[in-house]
């Protein structure tokens, strides 16, 4: 459930087994409404508190569902019959209890579609209409009438003229049909068989993906592909208004009941709302469907992806919501068919975030068209500007892109290098500009080539002395400064597909997964091979934050997640069969604070959290909760305070009291401290008669102050704020200590961990261990 | 004048005059056709003789519109000053009845409320209602407060039995106006061009408008809700028949009717009032006349092109060189334009004729009879018009010289035909005038000779067809009666069979010397046609004979060209009728089992005329559109796609 006025998630319902297909509101009471799934039930919920009221169990799965206002406690579903589907009313028992049984059922109509928009009930729910390829049947309920008809089939070059939508007039007998050719038919005088007439309404070039009435019938909204909302009125084809550019292709249109408001979906998973005079108003967008780049944003800890089409997607993992939307290729996108559009292929952030590198191509047999582009963050307009455009940076296409990631500030040391089809890789670095206001622009620095082999992956080391490149079946290994060629590993047969640098304690290792089936680690010191393992890995991810280092395999059509350490070859996390997919890329996204977890298995996941994206374009996680355990604190907590009126006041001091009720067991002792003084100032200002209070002046600065010190430990409730804090950082100095307070953690947690394996490790059990992996790697390739 | 019993046949044509356009067509006093034009004249149109019956000025500027009252008693007409004037309706003639309240600017629409009390009329921005006993007017739309920066033409009005005025304008508005109230009830924007024309079906539950853009909109008065009385004009289907503007619609029970200025008739039938699909239940367009245009000098290998004001006479080209199926050959003759003709006068020829030596061009307009000889030394050529014609009961509506070119068949008024003996060097005698023994009040339009000279045929306006003794100069006989119109007919060469297409589709085949149908003919009837073949959409225009093979008959209309062949069986309605294509890859036993009467070419349209000039000599004569497109204005260019 979404606010229209402030576009935020206001709540997530969760109950259905499976795909909900319908949501309907109960149109007697405007606080319910009903919900149906593939799983076969229909719930009613009260929406405002998210509690499930009832739930009715059909049996049979439900594609879609209507409410109408005329039958009093009956709604209707499209259920599956043998190969077609039909749609059916149900009547909704009246008894008590939470869980009933929904089993008289009436056929309606036969052989319906089943999209829900293929199904519209009429006037006063005097009639139902749907429509399935060339044919519209309407249904008369009083008189118990089955009109027929039809559209002649014609196949144009276009499209044909088959059926996709169905609206019906609000007050009026007139049904509103699409169709794929673009046209929208005005169906009138549909109770004669043969008298029926029709009126054609044409402007889009592609299929009418929705229709809509306004509340009084006197307009008709269109969407299609063409991303634009047209407005018709009057049923008139020469009176029109058009709302463009929407950005992807409309869905679904949906009007508010009192008509104020209309909202419009897109396939690009966005929700816009738009006023009734057509003007956008506001949009909730959520994840976009990406296929290339996974990376993470250092400054927001967003998640980055391509969103929409040449767009670079800044999605927030905790409100599921998009943060903002960054158009690389800055041309405008043509819907249309079979058209060769650029789009972005390679994202790349350095380690502050303070630059960005985007690769965009545009697919042509013969030429790629390439351009890279580098993105300098401008803290004043808060947002990415462009600041070097290269075209043609290699001749073929770029296979890896990386920033050297220092943590110094300085720029001068920041490089970037591209690996390409062309069998170079390439090093940028920024060089001033002649013109006086002295600003940089790219150029290219240096380009290694190895035996004319196809350049495919680049990584730097975590101190950023070496640069390793792939080279087909060769790593080479290349001094950062000089750009001399230190060493080269090999592990044939097989390309290598994947490499990275070990972290942290494990610096000094290189590991490296090729196409045939093996990952590898070589030791920087010796180079020599450390250890190898039979595993088809398909990505290599390494936490930023500790030396665990995730890699996704593929085997028997299940992709399996292996967590290890590069100094020693027996995995810390196995997860067999994490999905069916083929997962194509994976990121570690740092915790804003660690998680305490309880179990040793998943301590890898402590500081920071893994998420994949499948070939289906799925975003996963891998979670240490149940998805019930996730989502029942919020809806608990409102069950149990009902009875108060939730205000923007009570939300807070009900997490005030959680957190002081969860702060032992969760946070470090200092933490603690901090909030028990904090908490009698609340206190008193809370128990103290109004009348005796001092002026609200006087107590905003203290209860603001008590505020702001709990921030200090970043509550992950308080995300939402940092930005604002950003400012006061940059002139705060103690920020910095804090940072270089938490490295040194961080250090110690690791000489701990380390500490902790040598203990455990005797001079035995590793001389144990390394004849068992002399002896047989094939433990780990046996399933 | 198009006859819809008779498959929508051209029947009567009244040939125009340049001083008279037509601004305004109606029907008054049963079958009356009254027409009114910028001439100022109310003109009254003969329809048995073809021609313009009276006139009578209007006394007010030329008049653009005219509308007749339900009973057909009165005529009303609009005029340039502004004038609204009744006539009334007296046999043998109009008489003018008295004037309506006059205000300045040209009334360009009428129309009359069904109870003859009140007629509503539109001239630019103002729409007026007059009250026909008291003659006042009263103003019921002021468009001209409306819309103050551009006028508002009405072009087209609509009065109906509810009171409501319906009127088409040029901002691309159908309005519909209260008219007791004068307001405004709906307003329909249809185009964003002018709509110029309305028509009203006779329930008053549909209308048709016509656009500049070459759109016609149907409206329909449908219940908004089932079941309920109240009910509204809801705009549903477009037609885009037309390139130009829609300059007359008109709304018959089963059909949209409209015509426009890129020269088309679109008779577009209402499938929800057919009972059965059928010859009614197709779109049809009408381009071309229904009859012929093109003569052929056989003999001379010229052809003589009849336009509305002058005659074109060309020489075929040849050639010597002989080739397979599709080539094309090489000429060694150009064709040549011998001589142009123009008529003299405002009047539009009704026929013309050229005899089968060259040597004679005959061509009438309403007042005037010309005969030409033509004379060929070498390369030049001289044109001597015939002095002292004999006079004629004129018009001619058809010529027809005998295929010796000794004489000349002229079609005249009430079943008339006159035979004129041509003499050389330039001269010619009336021999005689065959009438028929019954007489009739109508003309003849059809005349057809056999080439022995023994026989002439004729059909006039009733349909009937009276056979002729030239030899003895009596009545032969006539042919049994058929209903329907007889759109070509011709004298078989060798047999004196007399073939005959109606405007149904039908053939018959008549022995002139045996007085009775042949027995080919009995047992096309009792077999039937095909049904494509009754379905097709024009006329037979033209019929003619291959001499060398008896049974072939070889006719066409405007979209095809067919040798039918009377010695094979005829194909049944599960047989393909245009088999040529499938024939050519069949075997050659195969072929045989599968051939029938017809071979239809579509390969030439619109075919205005094909003649044999000799065995193996064919000549088609064909008009494309895209020459006709070209000689109209530019029609009104609209943008199709975007925003």
């Amino acid at each position: 459930m979404y606010s229209v006025a402030t576009e935020e998630t206001l709540r997530v319902m969760g109950g259905h087994a499976d795909l909900v297909t319908g949501v309907q509101l109960n149109p007697h009471n405007h606080m319910q409404l009903y919900s149906s799934s593939l799983d076969g039930s229909i719930k009613l919920w009260d929406f405002m508190d998210g509690i499930p009221i009832k739930t009715f169990t059909v049996g049979s799965k439900l594609l879609a569902l209507y409410a109408l206002a005329s039958s009093e406690d009956s709604v209707f579903v499209v259920i599956p019959k043998s190969d077609t589907f039909q749609l059916v009313s149900v009547k909704l028992t009246k008894a008590a209890g939470q869980d009933l049984e929904a089993k008289e059922l009436s056929v309606v109509l036969d052989g319906v579609d089943t999209s829900p928009k293929r199904i519209a009930f009429g006037r006063e729910g005097e009639y139902v209409a749907s429509v399935k390829e060339v044919n519209l049947q309407v249904f008369f309920f009083k008189r118990k009438q089955l009109n027929r008809f039809s559209v002649s089939a014609i196949k144009t070059k276009s499209g044909n003229n088959h059926f996709t939508c169905i609206a019906c007039h609000p007050t009026e007998d007139c049904i509103a049909t699409g169709h794929a050719d673009g046209k929208i038919r005005l169906w009138r005088n549909f109770y004669h068989k043969k008298d029926y007439t029709f009126s054609t309404l044409h402007w889009h070039h592609d299929t009418v993906m929705d229709l809509a009435f306004s509340m009084e019938g006197t307009s008709l909204l269109s969407g299609g592909v063409e991303s634009v909302l047209v407005l018709w009125h009057n049923e008139s084809d020469c009176q029109k208004d058009f709302l463009p550019r929407l950005g992807s292709a409309i869905e679904y249109i949906s009007m508010s009941s009192d008509g104020a408001l209309c909202c419009t979906l897109h396939t690009d998973n966005r929700i816009t709302i738009i006023n009734s005079n057509l003007r956008f108003s506001k949009s909730i967008q959520g994840l976009i469907k990406s296929k290339t780049g996974l990376v993470v944003d250092p400054r927001t800890k967003a998640l980055v992806l391509n969103g929409e089409p040449g767009h670079l997607q800044f999605y927030c993992l905790q409100s599921d919501q998009q943060l903002f939307s960054l158009d690389i290729v800055q041309r405008q996108y043509i819907h249309q068919a079979g058209l060769n559009q650029a789009d972005l292929v390679k994202v790349a952030f350095s380690a502050q975030g303070k630059w960005l590198a985007t690769v965009e191509e545009r697919e042509e047999v013969t030429d790629p068209e390439l351009q890279l582009k580098l993105w300098f963050y401008d803290e004043e307009t808060q947002s990415f500007k462009l600041n070097t455009r290269i075209n043609m940076p290699h001749e073929d296409h770029i296979t890896d892109m990386c920033f050297r990631e220092m943590d110094e500030l300085e720029d001068d040391s920041l490089i970037l290098v591209t690996a390409g089809r062309d069998c170079v890789f390439k090093v940028w670095v920024m060089v001033e500009d002649t013109d006086p206001e002295g600003s940089v622009s790219w150029s290219c620095d240096f380009v290694g080539s190895y035996h004319n082999y196809q350049a495919t992956n680049c990584c730097f080391s975590e101190d950023g002395s070496l640069l390793a490149v792939s080279f087909e079946e060769t790593v080479t290994v290349w001094d950062s400064v000089t750009w001399d060629l230190k060493c080269t590993f090999c592990h044939p047969p097989g390309k290598i597909r994947n490499i990275c640098f070990g972290r942290l304690t494990c610096s000094k290792y290189l590991i490296g997964a090729t196409d045939y089936g093996f990952l590898c680690c070589w030791n920087l010191l010796s180079c020599a091979m450390e250890w190898s393992a039979h595993l088809n890995v398909l990505v290599l991810q390494p936490d930023p934050l500790s030396e665990h280092i995730a890699a996704v395999s593929w085997l028997s059509k299940e992709s399996s997640l292996f967590v290890f350490k590069p100094n020693e070859p027996r995995p810390i996390y196995i997860q067999r069969n994490l999905c069916k997919e083929k997962i194509q890329l994976a990121a570690f996204v740092p915790r804003d604070e660690p998680e305490t977890i309880g179990s040793e298995k998943y301590h890898w996941l402590r500081r920071s959290q893994l998420f994949f994206l499948t070939d289906t374009q799925e975003l996963m996680t891998l979670s240490t909760k149940s998805l019930e355990e996730r989502l029942t604190p919020s809806s608990k907590q409102l069950a149990v305070e009902e009875s108060l009126p939730v205000t923007p006041f009570s939300l807070l001091l009900g997490k005030h009291r959680r957190q002081q009720s969860h702060e032992d067991i969760d946070l470090g002792k200092l933490v603690h401290n901090k909030h028990k003084q904090e908490s009698p100032a609340v206190k008193e200002l809370l128990h103290t008669p109004a009348h005796v209070l001092p002026s609200a002046s006087f107590l905003c600065p203290i209860f603001i102050n008590s505020l702001l010190i709990s921030k200090e430990n970043k509550s992950a409730e308080e995300v939402a704020d940092e930005v604002e804090m950003e400012s006061e950082k940059t002139e705060d100095d103690s920020d910095e200590e804090r940072g270089v307070t938490e490295m040194e953690q961080e250090d110690t947690s690791a000489m701990e961990l380390l500490g902790e394996m040598t203990c455990k490790l005797s001079k035995s059990q590793e001389k144990e261990l390394r004849k068992i992996r002399k002896m047989d790697y094939s433990w780990i390739s046996a399933f | 004048v198009y006859n819809f019993a008779a498959n929508y046949f051209q029947e009567k044509v009244i040939p125009g005059h340049e001083t008279r356009s037509v601004e305004a067509l109606c029907w008054a006093a049963g079958d009356r056709l009254f027409g009114a034009g910028l001439s100022g004249d109310i003109t009254e149109y003969d329809l048995a003789l073809l021609c313009v019956a009276r006139s009578v000025d209007g006394c007010g500027g030329p008049i653009w519109s005219m509308a007749a009252n339900s009973s057909g008693t009165q005529l009303a007409i609009g005029c340039e000053d502004g004038s609204v004037k009744l006539f009334q309706v007296v046999p043998g003639g109009i008489q003018f009845e008295r004037n309506l309240d006059r205000r300045k600017g040209r009334i360009l629409c009428l129309s009359w409320h069904p109870s003859d009390t009140h007629i509503a009329a539109g001239s630019i921005d103002f729409l007026r209602v007059f009250d026909v006993c008291s003659g006042n007017s009263q103003i019921m739309v002021n468009y001209h407060v409306l819309k103050v920066r551009r006028e508002c033409i009405v072009w087209s009005i609509a009065f109906l039995s509810s009171g409501t005025v319906i009127t088409s304008d040029s901002f691309g508005r159908v309005q519909f106006w209260d008219w007791q109230r004068g307001t405004l009830m709906e307003s329909h924007t249809v185009s964003t061009s002018a709509v110029l024309s309305l028509a009203v079906s006779e329930k008053e539950d549909s209308i048709i408008v016509g656009t500049s853009t070459g759109a016609t909109y149907q409206f329909q008065l449908l219940p908004v809700k089932m079941g309920s009385l109240e009910k509204r004009w809801v705009r549903t289907k477009p037609f885009q028949h037309h390139t130009h503007d829609v300059r007359a619609v008109a709304h018959s029970s089963t059909a949209l009717i409209s015509g426009g200025l890129d020269a088309q008739l679109v008779i577009r039938p209402l499938m929800e009032k057919m009972q059965k699909k059928g010859y009614d239940a197709a779109l049809r367009k009408f381009t071309f006349p229904h009859r012929r245009l093109v003569s052929c000098a056989r003999k001379a290998r010229l052809l003589l092109f009849q336009f509305s004001q002058h005659l074109e006479l060309w020489r075929l080209g040849s050639t010597d060189e002989t080739g397979k199926d599709g080539e094309v050959l090489p000429l060694c003759r150009m064709p040549e334009h011998l001589v142009q003709l123009k008529s003299k006068g405002p009047e539009h020829i009704y026929c013309s004729c050229v005899s089968p030596c060259g040597s004679w061009v005959a061509y009438s307009t309403a007042s005037r009879f010309h005969l030409y000889r033509v004379q060929y030394e070498g390369d030049g050529i001289s044109i001597k018009k015939v002095p002292k014609v004999p006079k004629l009961l004129l018009p001619a509506y058809q010529l027809q010289f005998s295929s010796d070119s000794g004489s000349l068949f002229v079609a005249s008024a009430r079943g008339s035909v006159h035979v004129l003996q041509l003499l050389e060097p330039g001269g010619c005698k009336h021999l005689h005038t065959f009438r028929p023994p019954s007489g009739s009040p109508e003309a003849v339009y059809l005349l057809a000779s056999s080439a022995d000279g023994h026989w002439l045929a004729a059909v006039g306006g009733d349909w009937a067809i009276h056979i002729y003794d030239l030899k003895c100069f009596k009545h032969h006989c006539t042919v049994p009666t058929y209903s329907c119109a007889v759109t070509a007919l011709a004298i078989h060469p060798v047999t004196n069979n007399l073939v005959i297409a109606y405007s149904d589709q039908q053939l018959f085949e008549f022995s002139i010397p045996e007085k009775q149908y042949t027995a080919w003919s009995r047992m096309v009837q009792n077999c039937g046609l095909h049904r494509v073949w009754l379905e097709r959409d024009s006329p037979i225009t033209h019929i003619t004979f291959n001499p060398k093979n008896p049974s072939h008959i070889l006719l066409h209309d405007i979209y095809m060209f067919c040798v039918l062949d009377k010695s094979l069986p005829l194909p049944d309605n599960s047989a393909l009728l245009m088999n040529q294509s499938t024939l050519k890859q069949l075997p050659e036993t195969a072929r045989q089992r599968q051939l029938h009467a017809f071979k239809i070419c579509k390969k030439f349209q619109p075919l205005l005329f094909a003649d044999l000039l000799d065995e193996n000599c064919l000549v088609m004569v064909e008009r494309p559109i895209m020459d006709i497109k070209t000689q109209l204005p530019l029609p009104i260019q609209q943008k199709k796609f975007g925003t």
